[in-house]
């Protein structure tokens, strides 16, 4: 059975979600990690949490990307290592590099907080395999700063190596203008990076796991890790 | 000591949401003649070096290290003489 590690930075809010997840809904083996550690053993996937890191200093994630666990993240990435993102942990994994691209505060500038739908673009990575290509997910989504953004060239590259995984879409699966609610080019809600091991993903599954509490869309998304997970 | 100011702004092509909510409100204000307003950060920098071009060199990491993310910000250095 695989162990999760979910990171804990000053600021970070979604650290409980993320465990509460993993633990008490996925029955997985989940501990957290504080951004001062430097020791990922026994650890077989990375949770890098939403939240507000360092109140979002600066730009979010760019204090964040320089905690001391952020140097070993960046080595079990470069190894292969699975690693997510969510919300802040995006913008984290983007500061850092490891994913491509940039955010941008959200085209109308407000913080928006609510459920929105994404698609499913690929079922071809760790994070989507037991997914299928279309399939439409109601997930929370709570960020003031959630425009991706990529050079013209960079999205090419994304596109041409099926890198996006998720899209902002309407309850139908349809790509209107109005389910891209924070501007995002090309509706981009979660890409991977070259390698295919990490995963940024602004809107929250973590949140969306027991239909008391308004959803379980995010459900599948996890049993697809794990089930990746388990054949690797 | 080398007292450097930093200007980030965000590239030409990057849409500047901030920049244009704040345009509106000078035009409501009856400022019509201001065509544009573009809004970025202004950053003072205390920096102990042997010479400014080597102040220049470490002002210049820093931006591009962490002040400025270089994938939709541009920075320009400045120093008090």
């Amino acid at each position: 059975m695989a162990t999760f590690g979910v990171i804990v930075f000053p600021g970070s809010n979604c650290d409980h979600d993320a465990y509460h997840a993993m633990k008490h809904v996925m029955n997985c083996d989940v501990k957290f990690l504080w951004h001062k550690d430097t020791d990922l053993s026994g650890v077989d996937f990375l949770i890098v949490p939403g939240g507000f890191s360092y109140g979002d200093y600066l730009r979010s994630g760019a204090i964040a990307r320089f905690s001391p666990i952020m140097q070993e993240v960046t080595k079990f990435a470069n190894n292969g290592g699975p690693v997510m993102g969510i919300c802040n942990g995006f913008q984290i994994l983007l500061e850092a590099h490891l994913i491509p691209g940039a955010m941008m505060h959200n085209q109308h500038l407000r913080h928006v907080c609510k459920d929105i739908y994404m698609r499913c673009e690929t079922s071809d990575s760790l994070f989507t395999g037991s997914l299928t290509k279309g399939q439409v997910f109601r997930v929370p989504v709570s960020h003031g700063e959630g425009n991706y953004h990529i050079s013209d060239d960079g999205l090419k590259a994304l596109q041409d190596k099926n890198q996006i995984l998720f899209r902002y879409c309407d309850e139908e699966g349809i790509l209107s203008e109005e389910s891209n609610f924070n501007g995002s080019i090309n509706h981009i809600a979660g890409i991977t990076n070259d390698g295919r091991n990490v995963l940024g993903l602004m809107p929250h599954p973590e949140r969306a796991m027991e239909s008391i509490l308004g959803s379980e869309d995010g459900k599948p998304i996890f049993e697809s890790i794990l089930n990746s997970l388990s054949v690797a | 000591m080398y007292k450097a100011k930093v200007n980030v702004t965000l590239r030409p092509s990057i849409l500047d949401p901030k920049g244009k909510a704040a345009h509106h409100a000078l035009q409501n204000l009856g400022l019509n003649e201001v065509q544009q307003v573009r809004i970025g950060k202004f950053i003072e920098l205390d920096v102990e070096a042997d010479s400014k071009e080597s102040a220049t060199e470490i002002v210049e990491a820093a931006c591009s290290k962490l002040l400025a993310n270089e994938v939709m910000e541009d920075f320009d250095i400045t120093f008090d003489d």
